[in-house]
């Protein structure tokens, strides 16, 4: 009743093809797109920015990378740290080296420097499939965090090791360093997220996002009708990294600020944007948001219960969200391999009824 | 080409058919001499027989005989030992299986293998990856050459879609379809592709007698409409000698038969293969 | 021989103790994958789960006890002064299986005929479900596990490869833990024992014949589901055997199921499938990456540790996918 497709129909095969085809969608997207560039900013402060909304938009890109290479092509990876590493010190290096640069085209190039670097570590696709290439990631993510310790010319050998973001402005308004606004950071990280998610649907939707999925359902059928395995592959690996290296590039330069790789990348990062793809919806970008802004979320909520309103340390409340996200992991597994995407759209075919049962 | 034909150890009585028709049909697919084995085990022994443009070819044979290795040899899965492959007048070099899907040859297969998470559209839609070219920017911004692209191979896949009757499974997730209707939609797939050959791997395997007929119906309104040749793996003798121009029979890997239908159909080697035979 | 030749040799030797060490992880994860296709990633954390349970029977601690405390005010810690170790371990082992049959009840049971990909990300789910709560349950702080196994330096194989050195040279001999020396002995008793157990049993046949063919091992009428919980028990027993050596040997801690991590490429070394080739994996892994630390290491910054191991497996994925003992794969249409 309220959620009503009926009487909405297509006329030409490019209505059809839309993103949206419904038009309660449609509208409900394009109210959401209003909100979020010209009302939030309005209402953002410290607090909203530091932990729920930047956070929300950066690890939005990480799953929506990690959901293109797993989620459509089913190469599960643990090396999404890794390669976020890779994408925050291309953006360093960037920064310091050619200072003139756009901060919008550093982020760029960082995430096509991580797109390179993930093609290297994909070429084991080829031959090793499911959790042998899970495995392989892990070289990954342990070889490039220990690259970026030891090697003293990714952080211009600065005593402490540590990478510290420069001052960069976009249109004259600081986007970067302890001078930036909140409402300038925000807007920095959703113009990328809003674009990216547009990308991201038009390539899963097309021959490539159909590529993909045609070698995560049966890869040796997909190659006996015309999918060349190592292009689908090797291109889910480039564009995923890519992805992960802007996520990897607005992670340190607008949020933190200033990173030491061993904490800002290791191993529970990748594993926090798999839970988050999981929970959300393998193989759907609506569920990469929902999956990011839950795992986001999550901890922020019962920090504040249980630490507030418990009195429990810290650390404790972290061993309970262990064991919460763990059990959910498996509950989604089990019940709802589609994560809350799926639950969502049983919810709108509800509504559609509502209040008729059939 | 005339004098190979007359070399090859067939019965004679196909010689000189086969000899006929070659000389007014060309031949689309030339299969020599192709032995495959797997470690010691030989699929395939020296196998000979070819395809000509515009015809059905049914290839039939007892479990185990090789059947599907030969359709797996003709699209490239398996990689022969010996013997040469001349499609569309063109000897085949060592080519992946994407490269002869790209070269115009598409398939179904014994064990259903559609893309289960994608709707029939999209199963179809990816039959159609050959002819899409579109670069990966062009498909970012969903622009220019892409949008045609998807806009034109959308409408050839509609055709298809009418065609085989499943408009109303179009936007389903494959998995979801009964049996009967994802071997229909398998077939779609593989016609989307356009191809020079089609292969068919068991198209009425596990089917009711309605299902069948509907599946003979189509095979054969492929071939009308299309004019697509056609090579089909079969068990239903009946069927195979409805709907077949000309038959190959293997047996433990071996071509023990090859001619038209009636011809099959007195072969007393096949019919020892078939009903087995008295050993002293 | 030159000091030079003798560090190698105690390179190669210290490696071959840390091998034993990761294969004992990798036993467990060869057992649970023959038996049910299962790439079980919560074994390394089953390990630390198994040694923060001994440690807390063994001192005496009350289960969730600083949960309690710091929800309702309350000051439990210990409910009395502990448990003789051998009760320990047999308590610790009862916790194992009802850990496998829990798993078995709510987890397993419904992944049946999921794709392995999906059960490996369930695993990856239980690894952060039994971390989590084996710090609520006992405490995130690092526990000393002594069940009375010797440690320390060899003073005798010191004073044995002393005398090997060349005329001249100073050489103060080998440095080996036997506390290393101890948990090679007991890998090998084990190895020996599960080998024994599955070929001479009724529970080991029916084991093998699952490994071979779940479906023919399911008409002849054994319930696979019994085996799972079987197999997750040994499986917990491993970890119970791998908990107690790594924890006597560096504490109880969390970094415990980040060193199990390195059975992963042990396992893409040893084939997933061959207890063997488990231990070799091990071993190869173990000395490896001592002796690329240190004749490499020092080259590049050191603590190529954290990552030889990974990086060894991807090159031999990229040549041998199917490990050293696998079975070639075939594949089919």
């Amino acid at each position: 009743m309220f959620y009503r497709e009926a009487g909405d129909f297509k006329t030409s095969y490019v209505d059809d093809q839309q993103t949206f085809p419904i038009r309660f969608d449609r509208w409900g997207v394009r109210v959401l797109l209003l909100v979020a560039f010209l009302v939030v900013p309005f209402l953002i402060n410290d607090y909203w920015e530091k932990s729920i909304l930047i956070p929300f938009l950066v690890w939005s890109l990480a799953a929506l990378g990690l959901n293109i290479l797993t989620g459509y092509c089913g190469l599960v990876s643990l090396g999404t740290g890794g390669f976020m590493a890779v994408g925050a010190y291309a953006s360093y290096k960037i920064m310091t080296a050619f200072p003139e640069v756009n901060i919008f085209f550093v982020i760029l190039l960082s995430g096509g420097v991580t797109a390179l670097v993930g093609i290297l570590f994909g070429l084991p696709s080829l031959r090793i499939k499911g959790f042998y290439l899970a495995v392989a990631t892990l070289a990954a993510q342990f070889f490039l965090i220990w690259l970026f310790n030891k090697a003293p010319w990714f952080y211009n050998y600065s005593a402490s090791g540590q990478i510290t973001v420069p001052e960069r402005s976009v249109f004259g308004i600081v986007v970067t360093g302890p001078e930036a606004a909140s409402w300038a950071t925000y807007l920095f990280c959703l113009v990328f997220v809003v674009l990216f998610a547009f990308v991201a649907r038009n390539l899963t939707r097309g021959r490539l996002g159909r590529s993909w999925m045609a070698i995560r359902d049966m890869d040796i059928a997909a190659e006996i009708i015309g999918v060349p395995p190592l292009q689908a592959k090797l291109s889910a690996f480039a564009v995923s990294s890519f992805y992960i290296g802007l996520a990897g590039a607005l992670f340190f330069s607008v949020y933190l600020g200033a990173i030491e790789p061993t904490e800002a990348f290791n191993i529970d990062k990748s594993f926090l944007v798999l839970f988050m793809i999981i929970i959300g919806g393998l193989g759907s970008i609506f569920g990469s948001f929902v999956g990011a802004a839950f795992m986001v979320l999550l901890p922020v909520l019962f920090k504040n219960i249980m630490v507030g309103g418990f009195g429990w340390p810290t650390d404790m409340v972290q061993h309970f969200i262990f064991v919460l996200v763990g059990g959910l992991i498996m509950f989604f597994l089990i019940v709802e391999p589609h994560g809350l995407a799926q639950l969502w759209r049983v919810t709108k075919e509800k509504l559609r009824l509502w209040p008729f049962p059939h | 080409m005339e004098n190979r034909v007359t070399e090859e150890p067939t019965p004679e009585a196909a010689v000189t058919e086969r000899a006929e028709r070659s000389a007014n049909a060309d031949v689309l697919l030339d299969l020599r001499n192709i032995s495959l084995s797997f470690g010691g085990v030989k699929a395939l022994s020296n196998i000979s027989f070819d395809i000509l443009t515009g015809e059905i070819r049914a290839i039939i044979g007892p479990n185990g005989a090789g059947k599907s290795s030969m359709l797996n040899v003709i699209n490239g899965f398996y990689h022969p030992q010996e013997g040469e492959i001349w499609f569309d007048g063109k000897l085949r070099g060592p080519m992946k299986p994407y490269q002869i899907a790209r070269q115009g040859i598409a398939r179904t297969f014994q064990n259903i293998a559609l893309f289960r998470g994608m709707s029939t559209l999209d199963n179809l839609m990816t039959g159609r990856i050959t002819h899409m070219h579109a670069g990966i920017f062009w498909q970012a911004l969903w622009k220019g050459r892409a949008e045609r692209e998807e806009l034109a191979h959308r409408e050839r896949v509609e055709r298809i879609i009418d065609f085989l009757e499943i408009q109303s499974i179009r936007k389903t997730p494959v998995g979801r379809l009964p049996y009967g209707l994802q071997k229909r939609v398998e077939l779609g797939r593989a016609l989307a592709a356009d191809s020079k050959l089609l292969l068919l791997d068991e198209p009425m395997a596990g089917m009711n007698i309605e299902e069948k007929e509907d599946m003979c119906r189509f095979i054969l309104d492929v071939h009308d409409q299309f004019g697509t040749t056609i090579a089909l793996i079969e068990h239903d003798m009946s069927v195979v000698m409805d709907i077949a121009d000309r038959v190959v029979v293997l047996d433990y890997g071996k071509k023990i038969g090859d001619g038209y239908p009636d011809e099959i159909r007195s072969n007393q080697d096949v019919i020892d293969a078939y009903l087995g035979v008295a050993h002293d | 021989m030159s000091p030079v030749v003798l560090n190698t040799i105690e390179v190669i030797l210290n490696g071959l103790m840390t091998g034993v060490m990761y294969s004992l992880v990798a036993l467990g994860f060869v057992l649970i994958f023959k038996a049910s296709g299962i790439f079980n990633y919560a074994q390394g954390v089953l390990a630390l789960f198994a040694a923060l349970t001994l440690v807390g029977f063994q001192t005496g601690q009350v289960p969730f006890a600083h949960v309690i405390n710091a929800t309702f005010g309350t000051d439990y810690h210990h409910w009395g002064e502990g448990m003789n170790t051998v009760l320990a371990i047999l308590l610790t082992m009862a916790v194992m299986v009802l850990l496998a049959w829990l798993v078995e009840r709510l987890v397993l049971r419904h992944l049946v005929n999921q794709e392995p990909i999906i059960l490996f990300m369930a695993t990856i789910g239980l690894a952060f479900f039994l971390e989590g709560l084996g710090d609520l349950m006992w405490g995130a702080n690092i526990k000393v596990l002594d069940v009375g196994l010797p440690s320390g330096g060899s003073f005798w194989w010191e004073d044995v490869t002393r005398t090997w050195a060349a005329e001249g040279t100073e050489y103060w001999g080998m440095y080996i833990d036997v506390l290393d020396v101890w948990a090679a002995g007991i890998a090998v008793v084990l190895v020996v024992v599960l080998t024994l157990f599955s070929q001479y049993t009724e529970t080991g046949r029916a084991l093998r014949a699952v490994a071979d063919d779940h479906q023919a091992a399911l008409t002849v009428g054994i319930s696979l589901r019994t085996i799972w919980v079987v197999v997750w028990s040994i499986a917990g027993f491993v970890a119970l055997v791998a908990g107690i050596m790594w924890g006597a040997k560096s504490g109880v801690q969390f970094s415990l199921s980040l060193i199990a991590l390195k059975a992963l490429p042990v396992l893409i070394l040893g084939g997933f499938t061959s207890i063997p080739g488990a231990i070799v994996g091990g071993l190869i892994i173990g000395v490896g990456e001592k002796l690329f630390e240190f004749a490499i290491g020092p080259m590049i910054g050191g603590a190529t540790e954290n990552w030889f191991a990974y990086v060894l497996a991807l090159f031999f994925l990229m040549f041998r996918p199917q490990g050293l003992f696998g079975e070639r794969i075939i594949e089919r249409v």
